[in-house]
């Protein structure tokens, strides 16, 4: 099936994805982020959100995690990577593995 | 281990028997399951890391890039310029199934690309050109990333419930149904030697 993407951040590290093809919905707190993301999950198959959104919004994302769909990507903004991502990554290791390799 | 609460019949020890059997399948079943998940884990969450590694790394170049690119035009001839998007860029989504999960699996489909850029080349600099190019190169490895990583999320989650399951099985289950078959067991003997003790009381009196 067709799928959208779409990229909620602040408007900085965004715009420059609206130019290449991508819709984008600005926000500028964690709230905002996710009454964006409630809102359009059901129409967007693959949905990135900048580090700053979603470290607040952890729990919210988790439901997500259920379904193959929508997609939430965790990406850094234009302040650069903060490490977020590679921490939940090693979250998710530990809780399938039970250690960090 | 706390025994079950059943009668001590043959039918009980007959029904033990059979669910004991089975929970002891199911637990090598699923014990079997959890190994060759975890071993698809490990390879997935390799991949995940180097992809995670690459496009952040892109990502910020590009950003700060594009950054310094529009800080020379003002704000809102920018948003101006970049308000009408000419490029759509679809994806294909689709399913596969990974030890019966099923994870998205993503392909960029088309990318109805008109002219090239979105805007006149006389609203912002040509830097900013280069940025917007290299975010459309990225989008691929961005939604190969988003496809691991919700991989390795549901994949985790999976691994996590089975281990349970495995658990409950090796550790209550089985040895509840042990217990109570051996209860049940000696219950019966016991009654049979009581009978045997009976009648030859019985017939010694006669």
């Amino acid at each position: 099936m067709q799928g959208k993407m779409a990229i909620v951040g602040d408007g900085e590290s965004i715009t420059v994805f609206k130019a290449a093809g991508v819709d984008a919905f600005p926000a500028e707190d964690e709230n905002k982020a996710r009454e964006i993301i409630r809102k359009i999950a059901k129409e967007y198959k693959i949905i990135f959100l900048t580090e700053e959104l979603s470290r607040g919004n952890a729990q919210f994302l988790k439901r997500f995690d259920e379904e193959p769909f929508p997609v939430i990507l965790t990406i850094p903004s234009k302040n650069g990577s903060t490490g977020y991502g590679e921490e939940m990554l090693k979250s998710a290791m530990e809780r399938a593995l039970g250690i960090i390799i | 281990m706390a025994r079950l609460n059943v009668n001590p019949t043959r039918m009980e020890l007959k029904k033990l028997k059979a669910r004991l059997e089975t929970a002891t399948r199911g637990h090598k079943l699923l014990k079997d399951k959890s190994d060759e998940m975890i071993r698809r884990f490990s390879v997935i969450i390799k991949e995940n890391k180097r992809l995670r590694g690459e496009v952040e790394k892109e990502l910020a170049a590009t950003l700060k890039e594009f950054s310094v690119a529009r800080s020379v035009t003002p704000a809102y001839q920018a948003e101006a310029a970049f308000a009408m998007p000419s490029v759509a860029v679809g994806v294909e989504c689709t399913t596969e199934s990974i030890m019966g999960v099923d994870v998205p699996s993503v392909a960029v489909v088309s990318e109805k690309r008109a002219d090239g850029l979105p805007y006149a080349y006389s609203e912002i600099t040509s830097e900013a050109d280069f940025s917007v190019e290299r975010a459309a190169a990225l989008i691929p490895k961005m939604l190969k990333l988003a496809e691991v990583e919700k991989t390795v999320r549901m994949l985790a989650d999976e691994i996590e419930r089975n281990k349970r399951r495995v658990n409950a099985l090796e550790y209550v289950m089985i040895p509840q149904l042990e217990e109570t078959i051996k209860y049940i067991k000696s219950k019966l003997d016991e009654n049979e030697r009581a009978a045997v003790i009976r009648l030859m009381k019985v017939k010694n009196k006669a």
